[in-house]
C-alpha cells in the first residue's frame, strides 16, 4: 500500500516535469460531494496531447463523477480545469463541447427513431433549417469514415444497428463537433471482443492524427494494451499517475484495490455428489427477438460451485433468468431435482423456488429488492406465500418483521432495522439482505449473479465465505460473474460463455487467466495451440 | 346531383366540426412529441373559449378575443409546464387538475363578470369571426360540381378554419424540416441525448408548451367566437379528448392525425344527420333497434377505435418513448 | 444519492405535514379567487364550514357526498398501488349504477335482504368489468390505462344515453330515466335508521351506503397491507422486474387491481341509484369519479387518509352549495375550482414545498450509514 503510493507520487512528478507542451486537459484539486458521499477528493491529473490516457478504478472509485464534471454534467465543489493551458469553467455539456471535449457515454445518448445522420447533427444542426446541415454532415461523415475506419450508413435507423456501430455514431458525433479530446466511459462493456478490437484500432488512428483520448475502464487488459499513461483512482482519490510502460497489471490491480488482491479464497476441495441441475439444449430468445442463449447444456452437482465466466452480454443474464423462471426459453430442457421443465411446461419464479431454487439476481436494484418497501417487505420477496410469513388467511406482519430482524442479525445487515426502507441501505448491506433471504430458505440450488457488484470489500468477503459454506453443506451453487478473479477463486468448475454458447469447461486447478481470457474472447485455446504448432 | 350536393354539404360540415379537433390535436402533437403528456387540451380550449368570448365582447373585436384566448391558453400551458417540467410532477395529474380547474373557474368568473348563469353575453357580428365569401362564390354556386365545390366547400368559412387547415402542413414542416423540429422529436424520445448535446431539455419542452397553448387558444376561440356567438359552460364538451384520441389514432404524425380528425369530425357530422334521419316506423324488429342505436354507436366510434388501436387490433400506436416521464438528471 | 435528503427527514413530515401544507396552498389560492370576484374569503370559509357542519341536515348532505368520494377515492388508490392511473372512475361508476339499477328494476319481487347482496354484487361486477377491460388491455396488449379509461368514460356515457333514451326509458315520458324503483328496494336513509332506534335526525340523502363505504375502506386496508394479493399488487406497482423475479405476475395483478378499482367506483351506484335517486338517470356520476383522484392524492392512497379527504371534499361540496346560496357572486363551481387546485397542489406540485420542509426538519444525524459511493 505504502509502496504503491510512493510509486504513484513519483510517477506524477515525473509526468509534469517532462511536459513542455500544455496538457490537453489538466485538472487541479477537484472536489465533489453528493450529500455525505465524497465522490472526488483533491483530484489532480494531466492528460497529454495526442495520447491515450487511461483512468482505471473499481466501481464507485469516482471515475464517472470526475468525467461528468469535465463534461459539465456536474460542477465541482472546488478545483480548476485547464484545457490547452487555459483555465475553463465548464457549466454544461455545451461549454465542454465549445472547449473541444467530446464524450462517449456508457449508455449511448442516441435517439433510436432517428437515422444516424439525424443523430449526428442533433445539437449541431448548423442553422434553423435542417436541409443544409444534413448535407454538410453527410460530407463530413464521408470524410471521417475515410480517415478513421468509422464506417456507418448515414441513413440507417439507430434502433436497427448493433451496439458496436452505435458507439461509432457516438464517436462521430463528438468528432463532428470538433472534439480534440474524446472521453470514452467503459466503452467495451457492451462490445464483443471483435468490436472492441475494432474500437481500439479506431482510437489508435485518432491518436495518430493528434486527437487526445481518455479511456475510462476497470479492465486492466485494456489499459495495458492501448494507453500511454494511466491514472488509478481509488475511493474518490487519485491513487497514482503512471506511465503505462513503467507499470504492470499486478501493480495496477494492487493500486486499484489498495491491498494485495485476494485471489484465492481458503476452501477445501469440493466433493460433488448428485446432479441437482441439468440443462440440455437450452435456447433463449430475448424481448427483441435476438437469440441470446444457444444450445446450452451443462450440469451442477450438489457440493460444488460452478462458475460461468464471460464478457458481460454474452448470454449469461438470459441463461440465469431462464433458470430462475423469469424468462421462458424457446427450446431445451431444465432438470432441477426431480422436475423436468421444457418451454411448454415452463413455470414462473415462484414455482422454481418451490422446486428448491434460490436466486441472488445480478441487479439487486432492478430485481433483488423493492426499493420503496420496508426492509422486511423486501425480505419476503418471492417467499410471501411461505407459511412462515402467513396466518390462516392474512399475512403475519409480526412474523415477517421478527424473521427479518433475525436475518439481519445473522447476516450482519446494518443498520439492523427491519422497518427502514430498502433504498436506505448501502449497496453492501442491500446485497447481504438479498443473500440472506435466498440462503435462509436453504435451497438445493443457488443461482448467484454478480454477487459482489458495487459491494464493499468487507461484504465481498462475507458473501464469498457464505457461498463456500453453502457448498460445504452439500448444496449446489451456480455463479455468474464478469469478474474473472471472483470466478477463479470461488468456482470448482468453470464454464465460459461466449456469444450465447458455452465454449469451454475447465476445472479450477487447470484454470489460468490467459486461457480463460482467450475463451471469453471466443478463441478456442486448444485450436490456437494447434495452429501455433 | 342531389347526392353530390349532400356529399358536399357533409364535407362542409365535417370541415367545420373538425377545426377545433385539428388545432387541438396539433397542440397535443407538439406537447407529446416533446415528451409531455397533455390531457389538458380540453381545459386549455375551454379556458381560451371563455377568455376569447369575454374579451371580444368587452373590446368589440374578434381579433382581441383571439389574442385573449391565446394568452389564456398559453398561461394554462405554462402552468402545466411549471408543474410537469420544472417540478417533475405527474403529467397526467397536472392535466386533470387543469381540466377541472378551468371547468370551475370559467363558470365562477363568468357569473361574477356577466351574471348570465355562466354564459358570456351574446356577441355581435363584428365581435365574431364570420364566414369569408370568396370572390365569385355567389356566381359559381350554380355551376355543377366544381362551382359547388368552390362556393360551398372552399368559400364561406371563417378565417380560423383556413388557419386550422394551414396549420397542419406548417406543423409537418416545423417538425420534420427544422432544427426546432429535430430537437423536439429528440427530446420526446431520449431527453438525455438532447441534454448531452448541449441543449436544454426544459427549454425545449417549455417551447412546445407555448406552441400547444397557442394552438389550443385558437381552437377555443373558434368555439366561442366563430362556431357559437358566446361562451357556454363546458362548451368544449370532450373535444379536447377527441383531439387526443385523433392524435393517438394518427400516431403522433401531422398528416395522419389530420386524417383522424377529419374521420372523427365526419362521424360527428354524420351522427348529427342520422339522428332522426331514419324513419324508424317503417323498419321493424331488430332493424329498427339497430337504426335507433346507430347514431349512438357512431358517437362512440372515435373512442372505440382508439381503444382498438391501442390494443393493437387495428395497427399499432407507439407513443414518443419519453412521454410522461419527467426528465431528472441522473449520473 | 438523491434520497439522502428524504432519509434524514422524519416520516410524519412527508406523510402528514406535506399534504396539509399543500392543502393550505390550494385554499390560499382559492381565497385569492374569491377575493378577485369581490367577496370576503374568510366570510366564505365561515359560511362553508357552517354549511357543511353547522346543522344536522348539512352534516347529512356532507356525509352523503363523502360516501361517493370514499368509493371513488378508494378506486383511484388501489390502481395507484399497482402503478396504474385510473381516470375511468366516471365510466365505472356509471356502469356500477346501471348494474344496481337493473337489479332493482328486474328483481324487485325479492325481499330487500336478498336484493341488497345482489345490488352490491351488481355494482361490483358491472363497475369491475368496466375496469377489467382497460386492465386487461394494459396487461396483455400494452394499452395505456390513462388513455383507455378516458375513452371508456365516453363510451359509458354514450351507452347510458342510448339505453336510457331508447331502451330503459319509462314509456310515455320525455326525460331519459327509468321508472322509480319499488320503495322496498331502496337503501334506508340514515334518518330512517335512526328512527328505528328512536333517535331523531334531520332528513338528508345520507343513507346506509355510507356504512358500506366504510366497510369498503376497511376491506381495502386489510387487502393492501395484510394479504398476499395486496403485497403482490404493491410489488408490481413499485417494480415490475422485481415482481417477476419474485414469481409475481404483473399482468395478473394489473388486471386484478383495475377490476377492484372499477368495483370500488361502481359501488358509487349504491349511494346514488339505490340510496338517493331511486331510478337510473343520466350523469349521476356528476364528476365524482374525477374527485376521486383528488381524494386519493390527498389521502396518500391510504384508506384512513381517503376517508378523511373524502370528508373534506364532502364538506366542500355541501358547504359550497350553501355558499352559492348565501353569496350570490359565488357559485357551486367554486368547489370545482378548489378541487382543481387541490389536485394541482397535492398531486402535480406535490413536492413544491418539500425542499423547504425538509430543510426545516432535517435531522442532525442520518438514520442509516451513508451508502458507499456507487
Amino acid at each position: 500500500m505504502n509502496d504503491a503510493g510512493v510509486v504513484g507520487r513519483e510517477a506524477a512528478a515525473d509526468l509534469s516535469s517532462a511536459a513542455a507542451l500544455p496538457a490537453a486537459i489538466e485538472l487541479r484539486n477537484i472536489n465533489k460531494s453528493f450529500g455525505p458521499v465524497h465522490a472526488n477528493r483533491d483530484i489532480s491529473l494531466r492528460i497529454e496531447k495526442g495520447s491515450i490516457h487511461g483512468i482505471i478504478g473499481e466501481n464507485g472509485a469516482g471515475k464517472s463523477t470526475l468525467m461528468s464534471i469535465l463534461y459539465g454534467f456536474y460542477q465541482a465543489d472546488s478545483g480548476e480545469i485547464f484545457v490547452d493551458g487555459t483555465q475553463q469553467t465548464i457549466r454544461s455539456p455545451d461549454d465542454a463541447i465549445a472547449a473541444g471535449i467530446g464524450m462517449v457515454h456508457q449508455h449511448f445518448m442516441l435517439v433510436d427513431t432517428f437515422t444516424i445522420l439525424e443523430n449526428v447533427i442533433l445539437g449541431a444542426e448548423g442553422g434553423a433549417l435542417l436541409a443544409d446541415g444534413l448535407d454538410k454532415a453527410r460530407e463530413e461523415l464521408a470524410r471521417l469514415q475515410r480517415e478513421y475506419e468509422l464506417e456507418v450508413d448515414p441513413d440507417a435507423l439507430v434502433g436497427d444497428i448493433p451496439v458496436g456501430i452505435q458507439q461509432r455514431v457516438e464517436i462521430l458525433k463528438a468528432l463532428l463537433r470538433g472534439a480534440e479530446t474524446l472521453i470514452l466511459d467503459e466503452p467495451t462493456g457492451v462490445l464483443t471482443p471483435q468490436e472492441a478490437d475494432h474500437l481500439f484500432r479506431i482510437l489508435a488512428s485518432l491518436r495518430d492524427q493528434g486527437k487526445t483520448i481518455v479511456l475510462i475502464t476497470h479492465k486492466l487488459r485494456e489499459i495495458m494494451a492501448i494507453t500511454q499513461n494511466v491514472t488509478v483512482m481509488r475511493q474518490g482519490r487519485v491513487a497514482a499517475n503512471v506511465r503505462t510502460a513503467d507499470t504492470s497489471t499486478e501493480q495496477l490491480a494492487e493500486l486499484m484495490v489498495g491491498r494485495k488482491v485476494l485471489l484465492r479464497v481458503d476452501k477445501k476441495p469440493a466433493t460433488p455428489t448428485d446432479v441437482v441441475l441439468n440443462v440440455d439444449g437450452l435456447r433463449v430468445v430475448d424481448g427483441l427477438g435476438v437469440e441470446r442463449v444457444k444450445r446450452v447444456g451443462f450440469n451442477v452437482r450438489a457440493g460444488e460451485i460452478v462458475g460461468i465466466a464471460g464478457v458481460a452480454g454474452n448470454g449469461q443474464s438470459e441463461l440465469m433468468e431462464a433458470l430462475a423462471g423469469i424468462h421462458r426459453p424457446t427450446a431445451g430442457t431444465i432438470q432441477i431435482g426431480d422436475a423436468q421443465l421444457t418451454p411448454t411446461s415452463f413455470v414462473d419464479a415462484r414455482d422454481m423456488r418451490e422446486k428448491g431454487l434460490g436466486h441472488v439476481p445480478e441487479d439487486r436494484h432492478r430485481m433483488g429488492l423493492v426499493m420503496p418497501f420496508e426492509a422486511n417487505e423486501s425480505a419476503i420477496l418471492g417467499y410471501h406465500y411461505d407459511r412462515a410469513y402467513n396466518g390462516r388467511i392474512l399475512m403475519s406482519r409480526h412474523k415477517i418483521v421478527e424473521r427479518t430482524a433475525k436475518l439481519m442479525h445473522d447476516y450482519d445487515v446494518r443498520p439492523d432495522n427491519p422497518h427502514l426502507p430498502s433504498a436506505n441501505f448501502s449497496g453492501g448491506n442491500q446485497q447481504k439482505l438479498v443473500v440472506a433471504r435466498e440462503m435462509e430458505q436453504n435451497p438445493d440450488l443457488l443461482l448467484v449473479g454478480q454477487p459482489t457488484r458495487g459491494v464493499d470489500i468487507g461484504a465481498i468477503e462475507f458473501i464469498h465465505r457464505r457461498l463456500i459454506e453453502m457448498r460445504d453443506a452439500g448444496k449446489a451453487v451456480l455463479l455468474v460473474s464478469v469478474e474473472l478473479d471472483e470466478i477463479m477463486s470461488l468456482a470448482d468448475r468453470i464454464l465460459v460463455m461466449f456469444d450465447g454458447y458455452i465454449v469451454g469447461e475447465v476445472a479450477q486447478a487447470d484454470a489460468n487467466e490467459g486461457m480463460l481470457g482467450l475463451m471469453m474472447a471466443g478463441v478456442d485455446p486448444a485450436k490456437q495451440q494447434e495452429a501455433v504448432a | 346531383m342531389e347526392q353530390f350536393t349532400f356529399f358536399i354539404l357533409m364535407l362542409d360540415a365535417t370541415a367545420r366540426v373538425s377545426v377545433p379537433l385539428i388545432l387541438a390535436s396539433m397542440a397535443g402533437l407538439f406537447a407529446e412529441r416533446s415528451g409531455v403528456v397533455d390531457i389538458s387540451l380540453e381545459g386549455k380550449m375551454l379556458g381560451a373559449a371563455f377568455a376569447a368570448a369575454s374579451v371580444a365582447w368587452l373590446t368589440g373585436s374578434a381579433w382581441m378575443g383571439l389574442g385573449a384566448g391565446i394568452v389564456a391558453s398559453v398561461l394554462l400551458a405554462l402552468l402545466h409546464g411549471w408543474a410537469s417540467i420544472t417540478h417533475n410532477g405527474n403529467q397526467v395529474v397536472s392535466g386533470v387538475a387543469i381540466n377541472i380547474l378551468v371547468a370551475g373557474l370559467t363558470v365562477v368568473l363568468g357569473i361574477s363578470f356577466f351574471r348570465q348563469g355562466g354564459r358570456t353575453p351574446q356577441l355581435a357580428r363584428e365581435e365574431r369571426f364570420l364566414p369569408l365569401e370568396w370572390p365569385g362564390a355567389q356566381a359559381l354556386a350554380d355551376v355543377p360540381i366544381l362551382g359547388q365545390l368552390y362556393s360551398e366547400l372552399l368559400s364561406g368559412h371563417n378565417i380560423l378554419v383556413y388557419i386550422a387547415f394551414l396549420i397542419v402542413p406548417l406543423t409537418w414542416w416545423v417538425v420534420y424540416r427544422t432544427r426546432f423540429g429535430l430537437r423536439l422529436r429528440a427530446v420526446g424520445e431520449n431527453p438525455e441525448a438532447v441534454d448531452t448535446a448541449g441543449i436544454s431539455v426544459a427549454a425545449m419542452r417549455y417551447r412546445a408548451m407555448v406552441l400547444a397553448g397557442v394552438l389550443c387558444g385558437i381552437a377555443g376561440t373558434y368555439l366561442s367566437t366563430a362556431q357559437s356567438a358566446a361562451f357556454i359552460k363546458d362548451m368544449s364538451a370532450g373535444k379536447g379528448f377527441i383531439a387526443l384520441a385523433a392524435l393517438i389514432f394518427g400516431k403522433w404524425r401531422p398528416k395522419t392525425t389530420l386524417l383522424a380528425c377529419l374521420l372523427f369530425g365526419f362521424l360527428e357530422a354524420a351522427s348529427a344527420r342520422l339522428q332522426g334521419a331514419f324513419n324508424v316506423e317503417n323498419a321493424s324488429g331488430a332493424m329498427a333497434e339497430f337504426l335507433k342505436g346507430l347514431p349512438f354507436l357512431i358517437d362512440a366510434l372515435p373512442f372505440i377505435l382508439v381503444v382498438l388501436l391501442l390494443a393493437g387490433f387495428v395497427g399499432t400506436a407507439v407513443a414518443p418513448k419519453a412521454s410522461g416521464i419527467p426528465y431528472v438528471k441522473e449520473r | 444519492m438523491s434520497s439522502a435528503t428524504t432519509r434524514d427527514v422524519p416520516r410524519w413530515v412527508s406523510v402528514v405535514l406535506l399534504p396539509i401544507v399543500n392543502l393550505v396552498a390550494a385554499f390560499l389560492v382559492s381565497g385569492l379567487v374569491i377575493l378577485a370576484i369581490g367577496e370576503n374569503p374568510l366570510r366564505a370559509l365561515a359560511i362553508l364550514v357552517n354549511g357543511a357542519f353547522g346543522y344536522q341536515e348539512g352534516i347529512g348532505f356532507t356525509l352523503y357526498f363523502t360516501t361517493n368520494f370514499i368509493y371513488t377515492g378508494l378506486a383511484v388508490a388501489i390502481a395507484f398501488h399497482c402503478g396504474l392511473f385510473n381516470i375511468g372512475g366516471e365510466g365505472q361508476a356509471t356502469l356500477g349504477g346501471l348494474g344496481v339499477g337493473l337489479v332493482l328494476l328486474w328483481f324487485d319481487f325479492l325481499p330487500f335482504i336478498l336484493i341488497l347482496p345482489l345490488a352490491i354484487a351488481a355494482a361490483v361486477v358491472f363497475g369491475g368489468f368496466w375496469g377489467f377491460i382497460p386492465g386487461y388491455l394494459q396487461a396483455k396488449r400494452g394499452s395505456h390505462t390513462v388513455i383507455t379509461t378516458i375513452m371508456f368514460n365516453f363510451i359509458a356515457a354514450t351507452l347510458m344515453v342510448y339505453l336510457l333514451s331508447q331502451v330503459l326509458i319509462k314509456p310515455g315520458q320525455m326525460s331519459p330515466e327509468t321508472r322509480e324503483f319499488l320503495p322496498h328496494t331502496w337503501l334506508p336513509f340514515m334518518h330512517e335508521m335512526a328512527a328505528w332506534f328512536g333517535l331523531s335526525l334531520a332528513r338528508s340523502p345520507w343513507n346506509a351506503s355510507f356504512l358500506i363505504a366504510l366497510l369498503a375502506g376497511g376491506f381495502m386496508w386489510v387487502f393492501v397491507w395484510y394479504t398476499r394479493w395486496g403485497y403482490e399488487i404493491r410489488t408490481v406497482g413499485a417494480n415490475q422486474a422485481a415482481a417477476v423475479y419474485g414469481g409475481i405476475s404483473p399482468s395478473r395483478n394489473i388486471i386484478l387491481a383495475m377490476a377492484i378499482s372499477g368495483a370500488f367506483a361502481g359501488m358509487l351506484g349504491l349511494n346514488e341509484i339505490m340510496g338517493v335517486n331511486h331510478r337510473i338517470l343520466l350523469n349521476f356520476s356528476a364528476g365524482y369519479g374525477f374527485v376521486g383522484i383528488a381524494v386519493s392524492l390527498m389521502g396518500r392512497n391510504h384508506p384512513v387518509g381517503i376517508v378523511l379527504a373524502a370528508l373534506l371534499f364532502g364538506a366542500l361540496f355541501q358547504g359550497g352549495a350553501d355558499l352559492a346560496f348565501e353569496m350570490p357572486k359565488i357559485t357551486r363551481e367554486m368547489v370545482v375550482v378548489i378541487q382543481g387546485l387541490v389536485i394541482l397542489f397535492a398531486g402535480a406540485l406535490e413536492y413544491l414545498f418539500w425542499p423547504y420542509l425538509a430543510a426545516l426538519f432535517r435531522q442532525k444525524e442520518p438514520v442509516a450509514a451513508p451508502a458507499a459511493a456507487e
